[in-house]
């Protein structure tokens, strides 16, 4: 039994064995090959994977900066809040998808859990706000509002609301110091997207899940200064997140401080002056349209005429910013977006563009010296002028005889320029120009003046507006020529019959194309904010700057203080002596023209105010109403939509403006206590050495401070009455309207 | 046969005394097989390590001692080494008479399992637990007494010169052997071991010469067998789902698909020469779940890298490659299908360890041979290591 001969064994079982134990080493070796394919091919990847794994990122979110305006009033800050906060992650792990959880929350706070639901989806193309278009791993606020005794039953009952949490934050905070508002300068935010995240993570400055960034004004513009850096601790944790290992931490970086130039009771009176110009054009009635002004939109500017240096900007129709704090709610979206809201998210100031009606006429008479006319020639100011068979009319048929070119912008006499458009565009060959380049001055003045492209203000989406010379005419008719082919009749309606003429021809600069222009009628487009840099720039001599809302960033310890210095971005085209001669017309326009109605008893003596008023015509809508102005440090300009005319609409506004600036008193007499800003704020607010920055009590309402005797639009001399739409005889070419021509569909002022 | 008061074994060369005698010529000592011996003991202090690495922070289960994994992983080794003496002691041949009761216990053993005695861990029922922190897992010892039973039968008639190759009727024996046990494992139901099982049974019935018919027979029929299981839903949710998730770890991500991409990160992440013995954060951070039994290569992996964990391979591939040989050289079939068994068993067990380890191969409680934390398998394969060696000690040398 034991001594068995080896010679025994059969083949079959030998060769058996021999394939058993080649399987087995393959078995060994694929083994290897894949230990070496996982270990030394793919061993980068992994080892990635695995610290992700182990690391546990804290994030400490930095304090966003302060914004504030130019004597230290904090316009933008932050305050805690409770906190009451959902994680998607935890919900969804429950049964319903935390619909319970919700619902009961709902019921602690007092919402419907319609509303909370909606706060915790998640954006997506086809998900209308309220969404969150954060990280889904993040927490998701539903109220930041939760009182103590709420987010009290949240945390006691912790295992009632799996995935809820409240606890204090801080959250951005517009505080509106004396009932200002400032929205759309200021701006919102929103938290970051998961692209942002992407596109910023090589950057010097990666978001985190947790930021919330600036969409618009200067939260916007300023978000990298005022964001600051989230300190961020990193530990090494278990499967449970037990920290296992050093944590390594970048530390929080405070965000700076944005001092602006804005002053918050300026910009209190501008808001209250804008909204009350509004309110009153709206009582007032249209002739020609057969009803009330509607006094949809407005703006209005107020800028240091030396530096560019925004003091107020204001946009009406306007909202609440704090809407935006802590997630908007469908309500408010809707009503700050949505089709039936009048967009007052918009800053009409920078991006409100509408044909400049009359203000435009300085622009024109710097078109007229360049082009070789004499400043004192005698320019006929007839009642009517004629083009072929169509028939330009001055305004009411008023008629001055040869004038200037300086009393044609006083009185803005239509007429005048006109014959000088007129005669420029045959000068460039009429309707077919010379071979070589047209000479265009008056497209080409408007260029220099800084029209048809942005001012370069520190606010994000500022619009360009338009000139529309030859260049844009080709192109435009390039883009629409077909549509105005085929809907264009030769004998149709008045639209059918503009359509067939611009099919025809709308690529050629006509006789009444510049004529139109020239009086800043027509397809000419500018927005507040470019008007404020061209009277600022008649003002300060020519120089144009360019508009800035930051004055200094200074870092959250104080140390470090980055002045924003004034910035030019131009000179206006021309001379000396032609800007005195405006300056002077423009004086004018305050003391005789047609902005005097309204500035009756005005020390002009003392404050010397320039101005010039506008309507422009808007074909389907009642006309804009423009009003520029200017003293020796500030521009104001004002615009109301479908409002009248530019002295009617915001004469009364503009001058209150000034009186709260300067204090001056119903009588004229000057009361420098009461002067908010009798010269422009040239000192940045003091930095105390803990890094906090100083400023002055501010009253409850600045508007009842420098108001305290009543309208100072009764004026002293009694002349003109205190609110009238209908222009008075005599009182200047505001406005005007005749029948409307063939070549002419933009009526003139 | 063999003396019972001596290690060496009758029959061959004189008495010597002391040590000199053990490693004398011809002694025991010196025809023992080193390399399985050395590597196995390898394998098993190596797994002392990587079991301690595993468990010294895990205080859930280690009663706030950090040795207690590793004193007790090596106390295995201690009792598999003298089960293996015992072994080798009582010769493979000797036992070849006890088989039948050896059989018949640990029948009992799973049946017991069966019973209120039987307990689950992990999902598996298959744990008799005596009490003091012990327990046993009766399968790990029925992959032997399989082997020996199979062997005893297929081999006798051919041993005795009878038959060229066992006939049909005893092939049918030996798998009816196999079969009770193994149906009743399947009931626990523990598929690894199962698996392991079948194996088994085919290396042997390779190894004993039977009819190509039944080889292939029995492929087809395992083939038949896991479709009928899987269409019928005669296995849980969780088992399935743990055959699915190691190819594509989403379709279970917080069970199956986790534990697979957990080991695939850690061992992956140990590159070519590791984080270093106590320094894989996935280990540290316990992020690979039952690391010191069934995932203990995932320690080797990442904290040895490429380098330790290819030597735990090829230690293996030692301890497969001598026993292939024994299989080959001994001239006795019952031998010769002992070790193809054990060969099968050992090469199945270890590549279906490290596979799914490595994701290649579905997730099943096995323990790795030596290197897993667990008695009832330290025993069991030091046992077959004793028979291993029983094999070549009891080879006739004067061929």
């Amino acid at each position: 039994m034991t001594n068995i001969p080896e010679t025994g064994r059969t083949p079959r079982v030998q060769i058996r064995l021999v394939v058993i134990q080649i399987l087995v080493l393959s078995l060994l070796g694929t083994l290897g090959g894949r230990l070496w394919y996982l270990q030394i091919r793919e061993g980068a990847a992994y080892q990635k994977e695995a610290s992700g794994n182990h690391v546990q990122q804290v994030v400490a979110p930095a304090v966003r900066g302060a914004i504030l305006d130019a004597r230290g009033v904090p316009l933008a800050d932050n305050e805690t809040r409770l906190v009451v906060s959902a994680s998607r992650t935890d919900l969804l792990k429950q049964k319903d998808d935390g619909k319970a959880v919700l619902t009961k929350l709902a019921g602690v706070l007092g919402m419907s859990p319609e509303e909370v639901m909606l706060k915790v989806r998640l954006c997506d193309a086809k998900t209308p706000q309220p969404c969150w278009n954060g990280s889904p791993y993040q927490p998701i606020p539903i109220t930041d509002e939760a009182t103590a005794k709420q987010a009290l039953q949240i945390r006691e009952r912790s295992e009632d609301f799996p995935g809820i949490t409240a606890e204090p934050e801080a959250v951005r905070r517009y505080p509106g110091p004396g009932k200002s508002n400032t929205a759309q300068v200021l701006g919102y935010l929103s938290p970051v997207t998961d692209d942002e995240i992407q596109q910023a993570k090589d950057g010097d400055s990666p978001y985190l899940r947790s930021d919330m960034v600036g969409r618009s004004g200067l939260e916007r513009q300023y978000d990298k200064e005022l964001r600051g850096k989230a300190g961020v601790t990193r530990y090494e944790v278990d499967n449970l997140g037990r920290v296992i290992g050093q944590a390594e931490s970048d530390a929080a970086e405070p965000g700076a401080h944005l001092v602006t130039s804005i002053d918050s009771r300026v910009q209190r009176v501008a808001e209250y002056e804008l909204d009350k110009a509004m309110k009153t054009a709206r009582q007032q009635f249209d002739k020609i349209t057969g009803e009330n002004y509607k006094a949809d939109s407005g703006a209005v500017v107020v800028m240091e005429a030396k530096t560019g240096r925004v003091v107020a900007m204001a946009s009406a129709p306007t909202y609440d910013p704090n809407v935006w704090v802590g997630g908007i709610s469908a309500k408010d979206y809707k009503a700050l977006t949505g089709k039936n809201s009048d967009y007052p998210l918009l800053n009409r100031a920078i991006q409100g563009q509408s044909a400049p009606g009359s203000t435009f006429k300085v622009v024109s008479t710097a078109a007229a010296v360049e082009a070789g006319y004499a400043w004192d020639g005698g320019y006929p100011c007839t009642s009517s002028y004629s083009v072929g068979n169509q028939v330009f009319k001055n305004f009411e048929g008023e008629s001055f005889g040869p004038i200037s070119l300086g009393r044609a912008l006083e009185v803005s006499c239509d007429t005048v320029f006109y014959g000088l458009a007129h005669n420029e565009w045959k000068k460039d060959g009429g309707i077919h120009p010379k071979k070589g380049q047209p000479k265009d001055y008056f497209f080409k003045a408007a260029h220099q003046f800084g029209l048809g492209k942005e001012t370069g203000v520190d606010l994000p989406n500022e619009v360009t507006g338009r000139v529309p010379d030859r260049q844009w005419k080709q192109s435009y008719w390039e883009a629409n020529k077909d549509a105005w082919c085929k809907s264009g009749k030769k004998d149709g309606s008045y639209v059918e019959m503009i359509a067939y003429e611009n099919c025809l021809e709308g690529n050629q600069m006509r006789a009444g194309d510049e004529i139109n222009y020239s009086i800043g009628q027509g397809d000419t487009l500018v927005t507040p904010i470019q008007e404020a840099v061209i009277y600022g720039a008649i003002a300060n001599g020519g120089t144009m700057y360019t508009p800035t809302i930051g004055k200094a960033v200074i870092s959250a310890d104080g140390k470090t203080v980055h002045e924003i210095k004034p910035k030019s971005h131009g000179k206006l085209p021309i001379n000396q002596a032609a800007i005195k001669g405006m300056d002077e017309a423009l004086e004018g326009v305050v003391t005789r023209g047609t902005a005097a109605w309204k500035f009756g008893g005005w020390p002009q003596n003392k404050i010397p105010l320039h101005a010039k008023t506008g309507t422009a015509e808007v074909y389907g809508k009642q006309t804009t109403s423009w009003l520029a102005t200017y003293s020796e440090d500030y521009t104001v300009i004002m615009t109301i939509a479908q409002a009248g005319t530019g002295s009617g609409a915001s004469g009364e506004a503009v001058r209150n403006i000034y009186n709260a600036m300067y204090g001056v008193q119903a009588d004229g007499s000057i009361d420098n206590k009461k002067a908010l800003l009798p010269t422009p704020e040239k000192n940045l607010p003091k930095v105390r050495t803990d890094g906090t920055i100083t400023s002055p009590k501010i009253s409850d309402d600045p508007v009842k401070d420098v108001l305290s005797s009543p309208s100072p639009s009764a004026p002293a001399d009694g002349t003109q009455p205190a609110a009238t739409t209908s222009p008075g005889t005599g009182n200047s070419n505001t406005r005007r309207r005749r029948p409307r021509r063939r070549g002419s569909r933009r009526m003139l002022t | 046969m063999t003396g019972a008061n001596s290690f060496s074994v009758s029959g061959y060369g004189p008495e010597r005394a002391g040590w000199t005698r053990i490693f004398a010529r011809d002694s025991v000592a010196r025809r023992l097989d080193w390399p399985i011996l050395l590597a196995a003991l390898a394998l098993s202090l190596l797994g002392s390590l990587l079991v301690y690495s595993a468990t010294r922070n895990r205080t859930e289960i280690n009663q706030g001692d950090p040795y207690y994994f590793l004193i007790r992983h090596l106390m295995n080794t201690g009792i598999g080494f003298a089960l293996m003496i015992g072994t080798v002691w009582l010769g493979h041949r000797a036992l070849r008479n006890a088989v039948p009761v050896l059989y018949g216990l640990s029948l009992v053993g799973v049946l017991l399992v069966l019973t209120p005695l039987g307990s689950t861990v992990n999902g598996a029922h298959s744990w008799i637990v005596l009490g003091g922190g012990f327990s046993l897992q009766p399968s790990e010892f029925v992959k032997v007494t399989i082997i020996l039973g199979m062997a005893m039968l297929l081999g006798a008639r051919v041993d005795a010169g009878d038959k060229k190759y066992p006939d049909h009727r005893t092939v049918l024996q030996a798998l009816g052997l196999a079969a009770v046990p193994v149906l009743v494992v399947l009931l626990m139901p523990d598929l690894g071991s199962v698996m392991v099982m079948v194996v088994i049974v085919l290396g042997v019935l390779l190894a004993s010469g039977a009819s190509n018919r039944w080889i292939f027979g029995l492929l087809a029929a395992g083939a038949f067998g896991a479709i009928a299981v899987w269409q019928l839903h005669i296995l849980d949710d969780y088992q399935i789902n743990r055959f699915a998730a190691f190819a594509n770890p989403s379709l279970d991500p917080a069970g199956v698909g986790y534990n697979t991409n957990q080991a695939r990160i850690a061992i992956g992440s140990g590159g070519l020469t590791g984080a270093g013995l106590f320094h894989g954060s996935q280990t540290t951070g316990q992020f690979v779940p039952e690391q010191q039994t069934d995932f203990v290569f995932t320690v080797a992996g990442e904290e040895l890298g490429f380098l330790g964990a290819g030597l735990i391979i090829c230690l293996l591939g030692v301890v497969l490659w001598r026993a292939c040989r024994i299989a080959r050289e001994t001239t006795e079939l019952y031998g010769t299908i002992v070790a193809a068994g054990i060969v099968a068993w050992f090469a199945f067990q270890s590549f279906e360890n490290i596979g799914m380890t490595l994701g290649i191969m579905p997730v099943t409680g096995l323990p790795l041979p030596f290197v897993s934390y667990g008695g009832t398998s330290m025993f069991a394969v030091w046992v077959a290591v004793g028979l291993l060696q029983s094999i070549r000690v009891q080879r006739p040398m004067s061929a």
